[in-house]
């Protein structure tokens, strides 16, 4: 991960940390001109769904962009739009540093 | 017109098949299908900067030169092939053949955006697998070129075997073969058969990597990012100068309405006041003019005053709605909204309920949840209408002292005003919350918000909204108001006692509101404002008609004294203040009553609502004047 502009720490990623023990990081993680893979959507089917059609899938490149004043919802950019998500969502798709193998894309 | 922006709840037209071919505008949301449509039609349905803005499906017809008619439908924007709100429902029946007053297209233009092309040919992928002839058009073609981009238009007609046009649909760059497929199909019978059966694709990463692969055949160069918006957005998000830039915003808008727009309102008033003296010297004395004068020019003109404001009101919101800053104040509202338990999209809706509740209530089509949607509609009512503006203004200016604030930037009567918008949100806000602890408890819902990027909001569209706008303010004016005004005119001045109408007290009129006068008296309100409630059943600035009207029979004699002093005469301070908060809350509008229900599918929603609100006009304005009372 390329760490370009990381102005702002957030709180609150201890307690999500504990809460998404061994699943790795999530895009809520991701900090402001950060980038990554997403990897793995734990959502409900429909709304994994929307997202995915809106350019949320598994082994695209998201650039977590900005956000609302005071944090949340965040920015992320994603196959050439920017959408806005709240951190809980975000906080719901993991990321990984690596693009993924062949196997995991499908 | 457009029912998504006027005040009426117009039901959508049909095609008549016999008369010719239908062809349907399908795309992704914000990709320009309305600004096509309204170049291929010559209407003007709704266009605006955020995706979302069309919730209904529209017929426009376009006569090709043999003479035949051939229509044309703008659809909602989607996704994909499944829907997931009322609005994508719309546009997913009519491509299925389940809308029954439509029935199938018989031929389809799809509509993409040309600057994010490989995203957007993921829908094209389902799309062209209905096997109905269809049309691809790259729109956008403007801004690609400008960023940087290309595509070769030829190469991705061989790719995906139907036929391809780079267009620039706000320009009219290359529409012309828009109208040649158009004109195709409208002269013969539309042959089905694509020129090969198009692989059907299941799933979504399937059909990504499918897009990318045709993208690149199609020799597509992305645009670059568009530098300005994400300037921009590095100014209008920030932590402290995004909030600090919108309060500056809202508050110049409050205070430009109360000083921009009264010289304009000077000048129509006396242009008014102008004509029905002419009127009145010209006509002989008697019942005619009475009703003219009185009636017609009093009740009518009172409220035609309002126009500059009203239009300056739309001015603020049109360039909000168009430069793409909404969708980011929707994302910044969230947090908010979020705390009464609904969701940023709802802010969309919700702005536009400063306009009129009744396209706002259509916006609510938008919210995939079916909650959020109905909790949305339930609450959209209390945000301040363009139409409790003339009497706020009117009320305002009679009894608010314009003392300076923040000097020239901001006065009293400004602040007031400001006041009761801020009432309204937090009416609506705290229903919001009583809803969703009670009847509408439900997990938190999703929040998915595409941010489109900044556009420069044309001038001419601007401008042609805004006539729009007047011509539907007018014609309010010209059918509800002067209808009532008539009316009231007429039971104002019967029953004829010894061949002379009565003293107004006397009238019909008098009579019914000095019915209604011991309910409404301890809100401080006299018979004549009891008249003005009733006949603002029908919509709200009826109101200032009606006044209008009264004072007018009353001081027949004498030259009628601007409004705003018969109104000082009529009403202490908390009746005054009392006045503008029942209007802040109660539900005072037939077409809004209307809209709920065809929305809702029931009456029982619209008449709760209608209590509910009733309920606390008349207590809000109650506590506000007895409020004044003691403390005076
Ligand atoms: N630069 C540029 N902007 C365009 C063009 N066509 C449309 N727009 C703008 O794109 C935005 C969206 O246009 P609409 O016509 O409302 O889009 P739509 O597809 O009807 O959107 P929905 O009704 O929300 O699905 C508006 O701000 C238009 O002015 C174009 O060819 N070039
Ligand atoms: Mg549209």
């Amino acid at each position: 991960m390329v760490d370009t502009s990381g102005r702002r720490s957030y709180p609150e990623s201890a307690m999500q940390l504990s809460f998404n023990k061994g699943g790795g990081e999530t895009l809520a993680q991701l900090r402001t001109g950060d980038r990554a893979y997403l990897h793995r959507l734990d959502l409900p089917e429909e709304m994994s769904q929307r997202l995915m059609e809106l350019g949320f899938l598994p082994g695209t490149i998201v650039v977590a962009a900005g956000s609302a004043p005071g944090g949340d919802p965040r920015i992320f950019r994603v196959d050439g739009s920017d959408i806005a998500l709240r951190r809980d969502t975000a906080s719901r798709l993991y990321i990984s540093a690596q693009p993924l193998s062949e196997a995991e894309l499908l | 017109m457009s029912d998504s922006g006027s005040c009426h709840g117009a039901a959508p037209q049909t095609v008549n098949r016999k008369a010719g071919h239908y062809i349907a505008l399908v795309g992704p949301p914000n990709a320009g299908k309305s600004t096509l449509f309204n170049r291929l039609t010559g209407l003007r349905q709704k266009v605006a900067n955020f995706p979302g803005v069309t919730v209904e499906y529209h017929v426009g017809r376009v006569r090709d030169e043999s003479g035949r008619d051939l229509f044309v439908v703008d659809l909602p924007g989607i996704y994909s092939m499944t829907p997931r709100s009322e609005d994508e429902k719309v546009t997913h029946d009519v491509l299925v053949g389940a809308n029954l007053s439509l029935g199938k297209p018989d031929a389809i233009i799809l509509i993409l955006d040309s600057t994010n092309l490989q995203r957007h040919l993921v829908l094209a992928a389902p799309v062209l697998a209905l096997g109905m002839p269809t049309l691809v058009v790259l729109n956008m073609a403007d801004d690609l070129a400008a960023r940087g981009g290309s595509v070769d238009p030829a190469a991705l007609a061989k790719e995906i075997g139907a036929p391809v046009a780079l267009i620039s649909a706000s320009t009219g760059e290359g529409v012309e073969r828009v109208t040649h497929f158009l004109r195709g199909t409208g002269a013969r019978p539309i042959a089905p058969a694509p020129k090969f059966v198009f692989p059907i694709l299941q799933t979504l990463p399937a059909r990504r990597r499918w897009a990318g692969r045709v993208g690149l055949q199609a020799g597509y160069t992305a645009p670059a990012p568009p530098e300005w918006t994400r300037r921009l957005d590095r100014v209008f998000l920030d932590a402290v100068a995004g909030p600090l830039i919108f309060l500056i915003v809202v508050l110049g808008v409050f205070q430009g309405i109360f000083t921009g727009a009264q010289p304009m309102m000077d000048g129509v008033e006396h242009l008014i006041n102008w004509s029905g003296g002419l009127l009145g010297s010209y006509l002989p004395e008697g019942v005619f003019r009475s009703l003219l004068v009185e009636g017609v020019w009093g009740g009518v003109g009172s409220v035609v005053v309002f126009l500059p404001q009203i239009l300056l009101l739309f001015l603020f919101i049109g360039i909000l709605e168009d430069s793409g800053y909404l969708a980011r104040a929707a994302v910044i509202a969230d947090r908010t909204m979020a705390r009464v338990g609904l969701q940023g999209k709802a802010f969309i809706p919700l702005l536009s309920a400063y306009a009129c509740a009744v396209p706002a209530i259509m916006a609510t089509r938008t919210i995939e949840d079916k909650r959020d949607r109905l909790a949305t509609v339930l609450i959209a009512p209390f945000m301040t209408c363009s139409a409790r503006l003339p009497i706020y203004t009117l009320l305002i200016a009679a009894f608010v002292p314009n003392t300076p604030l923040l000097g020239q930037f901001l006065g009293l009567q400004a602040a007031v005003l400001l006041g009761l918008y801020v009432l309204g949100f937090i009416a609506a806000v705290g229903t919001a919350l009583l809803l969703r602890s009670s009847v509408l408890r439900h997990a938190k819902t999703m929040f998915v918000m595409e941010l489109p990027p900044y556009r420069r909001p044309s001038v001419q569209t601007l401008l042609l909204r805004l006539m729009d706008r007047a011509v539907i303010f007018l014609q309010r004016a010209g059918t509800v108001i002067l209808l009532v005004s008539v009316g009231l005119w007429i039971l104002a001045h019967l029953p004829y006692e010894n061949g002379k109408p009565p003293a107004i007290e006397q009238s019909i009129a008098g009579q019914i509101g000095r019915a209604v006068e011991p309910v409404i008296l301890p809100l401080g309100f006299n018979w004549k404002i009891g008249i003005g409630l009733i006949t603002s059943l029908a919509a709200r600035e009826v109101i200032v008609g009606t006044l209008g009207t009264i004072y007018g029979i009353e001081n027949a004699e004498k030259d009628s004294p601007p409004l705003i002093e018969s109104l000082r005469k009529d009403l202490t301070p908390g009746g005054a203040y009392a006045l503008m908060i029942f209007f802040a809350f109660a539900m005072q509008c037939f077409s809004t009553v209307a809209i709920v229900r065809r929305e809702l599918g029931s009456w029982a929603w619209p008449t709760v609502q209608f209590a509910y609100m009733g309920f606390l006009a008349y207590f809000g304005a109650l506590l506000t004047n007895q409020v004044w009372i003691a403390f005076r």
